[in-house]
Protein backbone atom coordinates (compact mmCIF):
# COMPACT_ATOMS: atom_id res chain seq x y z
CA UNK A 1 0.00 0.00 0.00
CA UNK A 2 2.91 3.02 0.90
CA UNK A 3 4.78 1.23 -1.69
CA UNK A 4 1.79 1.93 -4.00
CA UNK A 5 1.20 5.47 -3.01
CA UNK A 6 5.15 6.00 -3.07
CA UNK A 7 5.42 4.24 -6.84
CA UNK A 8 2.30 6.76 -8.01
CA UNK A 9 4.30 10.07 -6.75
CA UNK A 10 7.30 8.92 -7.80
CA UNK A 11 6.05 7.97 -11.71
CA UNK A 12 5.01 11.80 -11.81
CA UNK A 13 7.39 14.12 -10.07
CA UNK A 14 10.61 11.74 -9.78
CA UNK A 15 10.91 12.07 -5.85
CA UNK A 16 14.06 9.59 -5.43
CA UNK A 17 16.68 11.44 -6.57
CA UNK A 18 15.78 13.90 -3.61
CA UNK A 19 15.95 11.55 -0.92
CA UNK A 20 18.66 9.86 -1.94
CA UNK A 21 20.38 12.97 -2.50
CA UNK A 22 19.72 13.84 1.36
CA UNK A 23 20.18 10.43 2.68
CA UNK A 24 22.63 8.33 1.17
CA UNK A 25 26.12 9.25 1.19
CA UNK A 26 28.72 7.30 2.58
CA UNK A 27 30.43 7.14 6.23
CA UNK A 28 33.80 7.39 6.03
CA UNK A 29 35.14 4.31 8.30
CA UNK A 30 37.02 6.77 10.66
CA UNK A 31 33.74 8.14 11.59
CA UNK A 32 31.41 5.11 11.88
CA UNK A 33 31.84 3.36 15.63
CA UNK A 34 31.06 -0.10 14.25
CA UNK A 35 34.93 0.59 13.16
CA UNK A 36 36.45 2.39 15.66
CA UNK A 37 34.39 3.09 18.92
CA UNK A 38 35.94 6.25 19.43
CA UNK A 39 34.23 8.05 16.80
CA UNK A 40 31.45 8.37 18.65
CA UNK A 41 32.97 11.66 19.15
CA UNK A 42 31.18 12.30 15.60
CA UNK A 43 27.86 11.75 16.84
CA UNK A 44 27.64 14.69 19.29
CA UNK A 45 26.88 17.09 16.43
CA UNK A 46 23.37 15.15 15.66
CA UNK A 47 22.62 14.72 18.97
CA UNK A 48 22.53 18.11 19.29
CA UNK A 49 20.22 18.81 16.04
CA UNK A 50 18.06 15.53 18.04
CA UNK A 51 17.95 17.74 20.85
CA UNK A 52 16.66 21.05 19.16
CA UNK A 53 14.05 18.65 17.37
CA UNK A 54 12.95 17.39 20.65
CA UNK A 55 13.13 21.54 21.94
CA UNK A 56 10.93 22.48 18.60
CA UNK A 57 8.67 19.85 19.39
CA UNK A 58 8.01 20.28 23.21
CA UNK A 59 8.31 24.05 22.42
CA UNK A 60 5.17 23.91 20.24
CA UNK A 61 2.93 22.00 21.97
CA UNK A 62 3.56 24.33 25.24
CA UNK A 63 2.20 27.41 23.95
CA UNK A 64 -0.39 25.53 22.96
CA UNK A 65 -1.53 26.51 27.15
CA UNK A 66 0.83 29.10 27.61
CA UNK A 67 0.03 32.82 27.73
CA UNK A 68 3.08 35.74 27.18
CA UNK A 69 1.18 37.80 29.63
CA UNK A 70 2.37 39.01 33.30
CA UNK A 71 -1.28 38.26 34.48
CA UNK A 72 -1.36 35.07 33.30
CA UNK A 73 2.03 33.56 32.32
CA UNK A 74 2.63 32.02 35.63
CA UNK A 75 -1.17 30.71 36.14
CA UNK A 76 -1.39 29.47 32.17
CA UNK A 77 2.30 27.60 33.36
CA UNK A 78 0.94 26.09 37.17
CA UNK A 79 -2.39 25.05 35.28
CA UNK A 80 -0.14 22.98 32.33
CA UNK A 81 2.51 21.61 35.54
CA UNK A 82 -0.94 20.65 37.85
CA UNK A 83 -3.75 20.39 35.52
CA UNK A 84 -2.96 18.75 32.01
CA UNK A 85 -2.25 15.12 31.32
CA UNK A 86 1.37 14.91 30.52
CA UNK A 87 2.59 18.45 30.22
CA UNK A 88 4.87 18.28 32.99
CA UNK A 89 6.35 15.51 31.29
CA UNK A 90 6.75 18.01 27.74
CA UNK A 91 7.58 21.36 29.74
CA UNK A 92 10.15 18.69 31.71
CA UNK A 93 11.50 17.90 28.28
CA UNK A 94 11.87 21.26 27.23
CA UNK A 95 13.33 22.77 30.42
CA UNK A 96 15.99 19.75 30.68
CA UNK A 97 16.22 19.60 26.92
CA UNK A 98 17.65 23.38 27.03
CA UNK A 99 20.21 22.30 28.93
CA UNK A 100 21.23 19.12 27.25
CA UNK A 101 21.11 21.55 24.06
CA UNK A 102 24.32 23.43 25.75
CA UNK A 103 25.87 20.35 26.86
CA UNK A 104 25.69 18.66 23.68
CA UNK A 105 27.13 21.80 21.85
CA UNK A 106 30.18 22.41 23.77
CA UNK A 107 30.81 18.91 23.09
CA UNK A 108 30.64 19.21 19.33
CA UNK A 109 32.60 21.85 19.46
CA UNK A 110 35.58 20.87 21.43
CA UNK A 111 35.60 17.59 19.15
CA UNK A 112 35.97 19.78 15.78
CA UNK A 113 38.28 22.05 17.82
CA UNK A 114 40.71 18.88 19.38
CA UNK A 115 40.53 17.38 15.95
CA UNK A 116 41.48 20.69 14.10
CA UNK A 117 38.27 19.98 11.77
CA UNK A 118 37.92 23.48 11.93
CA UNK A 119 40.32 24.89 9.03
CA UNK A 120 40.70 25.25 5.83
CA UNK A 121 38.18 24.90 3.80
CA UNK A 122 36.03 24.03 7.18
CA UNK A 123 36.20 27.78 8.12
CA UNK A 124 33.50 29.16 7.48
CA UNK A 125 30.99 26.54 8.60
CA UNK A 126 32.49 26.80 12.22
CA UNK A 127 31.97 30.68 12.06
CA UNK A 128 28.58 29.26 11.25
CA UNK A 129 28.97 27.14 14.29
CA UNK A 130 29.01 29.75 16.21
CA UNK A 131 26.53 32.27 15.55
CA UNK A 132 24.14 29.29 15.88
CA UNK A 133 26.28 28.93 19.54
CA UNK A 134 25.16 32.49 19.80
CA UNK A 135 21.56 31.97 19.30
CA UNK A 136 21.19 29.17 21.53
CA UNK A 137 22.35 31.50 24.22
CA UNK A 138 19.77 33.76 23.24
CA UNK A 139 16.87 31.36 22.79
CA UNK A 140 17.96 30.13 26.71
CA UNK A 141 18.25 33.86 28.16
CA UNK A 142 14.46 34.19 26.55
CA UNK A 143 13.36 31.01 27.59
CA UNK A 144 14.19 31.48 31.11
CA UNK A 145 12.03 34.23 31.73
CA UNK A 146 8.70 32.88 30.33
CA UNK A 147 7.47 31.18 33.62
CA UNK A 148 7.04 34.66 35.28
CA UNK A 149 8.09 33.41 38.57
CA UNK A 150 10.63 35.15 41.01
CA UNK A 151 13.57 32.88 39.51
CA UNK A 152 13.15 34.25 36.41
CA UNK A 153 12.60 37.40 37.04
CA UNK A 154 15.37 38.17 38.81
CA UNK A 155 17.61 36.23 36.46
CA UNK A 156 16.50 38.57 33.39
CA UNK A 157 17.18 41.31 35.72
CA UNK A 158 20.93 40.53 35.80
CA UNK A 159 20.66 39.71 32.67
CA UNK A 160 19.56 42.73 31.01
CA UNK A 161 22.22 44.47 33.85
CA UNK A 162 24.86 42.96 31.87
CA UNK A 163 24.00 44.03 28.91
CA UNK A 164 23.98 47.42 29.87
CA UNK A 165 27.41 46.96 30.34
CA UNK A 166 28.15 46.89 26.60
CA UNK A 167 30.04 50.25 26.20
CA UNK A 168 28.16 52.60 24.46
CA UNK A 169 24.86 51.16 23.44
CA UNK A 170 24.42 49.31 26.50
CA UNK A 171 21.86 51.45 27.99
CA UNK A 172 19.83 51.73 24.48
CA UNK A 173 20.25 47.45 24.73
CA UNK A 174 19.26 47.07 27.44
CA UNK A 175 16.08 49.09 26.37
CA UNK A 176 15.61 47.63 23.22
CA UNK A 177 15.53 44.09 25.08
CA UNK A 178 13.40 44.87 27.67
CA UNK A 179 11.05 47.05 26.11
CA UNK A 180 11.24 49.82 28.70
CA UNK A 181 14.12 51.59 30.27
CA UNK A 182 13.66 50.92 33.88
CA UNK A 183 10.50 48.50 33.56
CA UNK A 184 11.19 44.58 33.80
CA UNK A 185 7.55 43.35 32.63
CA UNK A 186 4.81 43.14 30.93
CA UNK A 187 6.58 44.41 27.57
CA UNK A 188 9.71 42.68 28.59
CA UNK A 189 7.59 39.00 28.29
CA UNK A 190 5.97 39.51 25.30
CA UNK A 191 9.41 40.76 23.59
CA UNK A 192 11.07 37.96 25.02
CA UNK A 193 8.15 35.62 23.84
CA UNK A 194 8.15 37.08 20.62
CA UNK A 195 12.40 36.35 20.54
CA UNK A 196 12.27 33.11 21.56
CA UNK A 197 9.66 31.47 19.45
CA UNK A 198 9.85 33.78 16.21
CA UNK A 199 13.11 35.36 15.56
CA UNK A 200 15.32 33.01 17.12
CA UNK A 201 14.11 29.45 15.78
CA UNK A 202 14.13 31.59 12.29
CA UNK A 203 17.72 32.63 12.62
CA UNK A 204 18.20 29.25 14.24
CA UNK A 205 16.52 27.31 11.20
CA UNK A 206 18.71 29.46 8.62
CA UNK A 207 21.70 28.36 10.13
CA UNK A 208 21.34 25.06 10.72
CA UNK A 209 20.22 24.80 6.95
CA UNK A 210 23.70 26.41 5.89
CA UNK A 211 25.64 24.10 8.61
CA UNK A 212 24.30 21.49 6.60
CA UNK A 213 24.62 21.75 3.12
CA UNK A 214 28.25 22.79 4.05
CA UNK A 215 29.09 19.77 5.72
CA UNK A 216 27.50 18.13 2.91
CA UNK A 217 29.16 20.06 0.00
CA UNK A 218 32.61 19.49 1.84
CA UNK A 219 32.09 16.23 3.69
CA UNK A 220 33.64 15.51 7.24
CA UNK A 221 37.19 16.05 7.45
CA UNK A 222 39.86 13.35 6.87
CA UNK A 223 41.10 10.71 9.78
CA UNK A 224 43.85 12.44 12.17
CA UNK B 1 24.48 -22.05 -0.43
CA UNK B 2 20.87 -23.14 -0.29
CA UNK B 3 18.04 -20.36 0.06
CA UNK B 4 15.67 -22.45 1.50
CA UNK B 5 16.31 -20.97 5.13
CA UNK B 6 17.16 -17.05 4.52
CA UNK B 7 12.99 -15.94 4.20
CA UNK B 8 14.59 -12.42 5.82
CA UNK B 9 17.55 -11.24 4.11
CA UNK B 10 20.14 -9.23 5.65
CA UNK B 11 18.69 -5.84 4.32
CA UNK B 12 15.28 -6.60 5.18
CA UNK B 13 16.42 -7.76 9.24
CA UNK B 14 17.84 -4.49 9.16
CA UNK B 15 15.04 -2.01 7.42
CA UNK B 16 13.25 -3.81 10.14
CA UNK B 17 15.18 -3.11 12.94
CA UNK B 18 15.64 0.48 12.07
CA UNK B 19 11.71 1.03 11.91
CA UNK B 20 11.12 -0.33 14.87
CA UNK B 21 13.64 1.50 16.63
CA UNK B 22 13.16 4.65 14.79
CA UNK B 23 9.55 4.38 15.69
CA UNK B 24 9.99 3.52 19.16
CA UNK B 25 11.95 6.74 19.45
CA UNK B 26 9.55 8.92 17.81
CA UNK B 27 6.57 7.31 19.60
CA UNK B 28 8.26 7.65 22.99
CA UNK B 29 9.29 11.50 22.09
CA UNK B 30 5.49 12.24 20.81
CA UNK B 31 3.72 10.53 23.16
CA UNK B 32 3.56 13.49 25.92
CA UNK B 33 2.88 15.93 23.74
CA UNK B 34 0.42 14.67 21.77
CA UNK B 35 -1.76 12.94 25.45
CA UNK B 36 -1.05 16.73 26.57
CA UNK B 37 -2.75 18.38 23.58
CA UNK B 38 -5.60 16.35 23.75
CA UNK B 39 -6.51 16.57 27.13
CA UNK B 40 -9.19 19.12 26.80
CA UNK B 41 -11.05 16.32 24.91
CA UNK B 42 -10.24 13.62 27.16
CA UNK B 43 -11.06 15.76 30.84
CA UNK B 44 -14.48 14.54 32.00
CA UNK B 45 -16.84 17.65 32.49
CA UNK B 46 -17.82 17.39 36.22
CA UNK B 47 -20.83 19.46 35.59
CA UNK B 48 -24.31 19.17 37.36
CA UNK B 49 -22.69 22.27 39.25
CA UNK B 50 -26.34 24.09 39.77
CA UNK B 51 -26.71 27.99 40.57
CA UNK B 52 -28.67 30.27 42.20
CA UNK B 53 -31.35 31.90 39.49
CA UNK B 54 -32.09 34.32 41.24
CA UNK B 55 -35.85 33.93 41.20
CA UNK B 56 -38.25 32.37 43.71
CA UNK B 57 -40.53 29.43 42.81
CA UNK B 58 -43.41 31.07 43.57
CA UNK B 59 -42.97 33.82 41.49
CA UNK B 60 -42.57 31.71 38.65
CA UNK B 61 -45.75 32.28 36.08
CA UNK B 62 -47.54 30.99 32.78
CA UNK B 63 -46.25 33.87 31.06
CA UNK B 64 -42.07 33.21 30.67
CA UNK B 65 -39.86 36.15 31.77
CA UNK B 66 -36.48 36.32 31.25
CA UNK B 67 -33.71 35.79 33.84
CA UNK B 68 -30.36 36.72 34.22
CA UNK B 69 -27.82 35.31 36.77
CA UNK B 70 -24.26 34.69 37.40
CA UNK B 71 -21.96 31.73 37.98
CA UNK B 72 -18.11 31.28 38.80
CA UNK B 73 -16.62 30.02 35.81
CA UNK B 74 -12.94 28.46 35.63
CA UNK B 75 -11.88 28.35 32.56
CA UNK B 76 -8.45 27.18 32.67
CA UNK B 77 -6.45 28.93 34.55
CA UNK B 78 -8.92 32.02 34.54
CA UNK B 79 -11.49 32.12 37.02
CA UNK B 80 -14.40 34.97 36.09
CA UNK B 81 -18.11 35.60 36.40
CA UNK B 82 -19.89 35.19 33.54
CA UNK B 83 -23.27 35.60 33.18
CA UNK B 84 -26.33 33.41 31.90
CA UNK B 85 -29.76 33.80 31.16
CA UNK B 86 -32.95 31.86 30.59
CA UNK B 87 -36.68 32.09 29.92
CA UNK B 88 -38.42 30.33 32.32
CA UNK B 89 -42.20 30.01 32.56
CA UNK B 90 -44.68 27.36 34.29
CA UNK B 91 -46.43 24.64 32.03
CA UNK B 92 -49.56 23.38 31.27
CA UNK B 93 -49.07 20.35 33.95
CA UNK B 94 -47.59 23.00 36.04
CA UNK B 95 -43.71 21.62 36.05
CA UNK B 96 -41.24 24.56 35.77
CA UNK B 97 -39.50 25.18 32.64
CA UNK B 98 -36.29 27.15 31.73
CA UNK B 99 -35.11 27.19 27.89
CA UNK B 100 -31.53 28.44 27.25
CA UNK B 101 -32.39 31.39 25.03
CA UNK B 102 -29.87 30.44 22.61
CA UNK B 103 -31.28 29.72 19.20
CA UNK B 104 -31.10 26.36 17.49
CA UNK B 105 -30.44 27.74 14.05
CA UNK B 106 -26.78 29.65 14.33
CA UNK B 107 -26.81 30.61 18.14
CA UNK B 108 -27.99 33.94 18.25
CA UNK B 109 -30.43 35.04 21.45
CA UNK B 110 -34.40 34.98 21.24
CA UNK B 111 -37.00 36.13 23.05
CA UNK B 112 -40.38 35.82 24.29
CA UNK B 113 -42.69 38.28 22.06
CA UNK B 114 -39.80 39.46 20.53
CA UNK B 115 -41.46 40.24 17.46
CA UNK B 116 -45.21 42.29 17.44
CA UNK B 117 -46.00 39.92 14.44
CA UNK B 118 -45.57 36.79 16.63
CA UNK B 119 -47.41 37.14 20.20
CA UNK B 120 -47.07 33.93 22.19
CA UNK B 121 -44.30 32.54 20.41
CA UNK B 122 -39.96 32.92 20.79
CA UNK B 123 -38.62 35.20 18.29
CA UNK B 124 -34.94 35.48 16.84
CA UNK B 125 -34.40 38.58 15.46
CA UNK B 126 -31.31 36.77 13.24
CA UNK B 127 -33.28 34.88 10.73
CA UNK B 128 -36.61 35.00 12.05
CA UNK B 129 -36.75 31.87 13.81
CA UNK B 130 -39.30 31.06 15.93
CA UNK B 131 -40.61 28.71 18.51
CA UNK B 132 -43.57 27.74 20.35
CA UNK B 133 -44.37 28.69 23.97
CA UNK B 134 -43.50 25.07 24.69
CA UNK B 135 -39.95 25.48 22.97
CA UNK B 136 -40.68 23.41 19.78
CA UNK B 137 -39.50 25.16 16.50
CA UNK B 138 -42.26 26.45 14.22
CA UNK B 139 -41.78 23.95 11.60
CA UNK B 140 -40.86 26.27 8.04
CA UNK B 141 -38.44 28.72 10.22
CA UNK B 142 -34.71 28.27 10.48
CA UNK B 143 -34.14 26.51 13.45
CA UNK B 144 -34.49 22.87 13.17
CA UNK B 145 -34.28 21.53 16.99
CA UNK B 146 -36.66 22.88 20.12
CA UNK B 147 -35.13 24.51 22.54
CA UNK B 148 -32.56 23.50 24.82
CA UNK B 149 -33.56 23.14 28.72
CA UNK B 150 -31.83 23.81 31.74
CA UNK B 151 -31.27 21.19 34.51
CA UNK B 152 -32.81 22.63 37.31
CA UNK B 153 -33.54 22.13 41.04
CA UNK B 154 -35.83 24.03 43.81
CA UNK B 155 -33.62 24.89 46.82
CA UNK B 156 -35.12 27.07 50.14
CA UNK B 157 -38.02 27.99 47.26
CA UNK B 158 -35.32 29.58 45.04
CA UNK B 159 -34.93 27.92 40.90
CA UNK B 160 -31.47 26.30 40.80
CA UNK B 161 -30.17 25.81 37.01
CA UNK B 162 -27.62 23.45 36.16
CA UNK B 163 -26.20 22.01 32.77
CA UNK B 164 -27.79 22.92 29.26
CA UNK B 165 -29.51 19.86 27.42
CA UNK B 166 -31.18 19.15 24.87
CA UNK B 167 -34.78 19.50 24.85
CA UNK B 168 -36.28 16.06 25.70
CA UNK B 169 -39.66 15.65 24.20
CA UNK B 170 -40.39 16.60 20.99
Amino acid sequence: MLQKIYDWIDDRIDITPIWRDIADHEVPEHVNPAHHFSAFVYCFGGLTFFVVVIQILSGMFLTMYYVPDIENAWQSVYYLQTEVAHAQIVRGMHHWGASVVIVMLLLHTLRVFFQGAYKKPRELNWMVGVLIFFVMLGLGFTGYLLPWDNKAYFATQVGLEIAEQVPFIGEALKTLLAGDATIVGAQTLTRFFAIHVFFLPGALFALLAVHFILIRRQGISGPL
Amino acid sequence: MSDEKRQVSRRQFLNYTLTGVGGFMAAGLLISPVRMAIDPVLKHDEGGDFANAGIAIDDITADPQRIDWTIDQVDGWYESEVTRSAWVYRNDDDEIVAFSPICKHLGCVVSWEGNDDYPDQYYCPCHDGRYYKNGVNVPGTPPLQPLDVYEQEERDGMLFLGKIQPHEEA
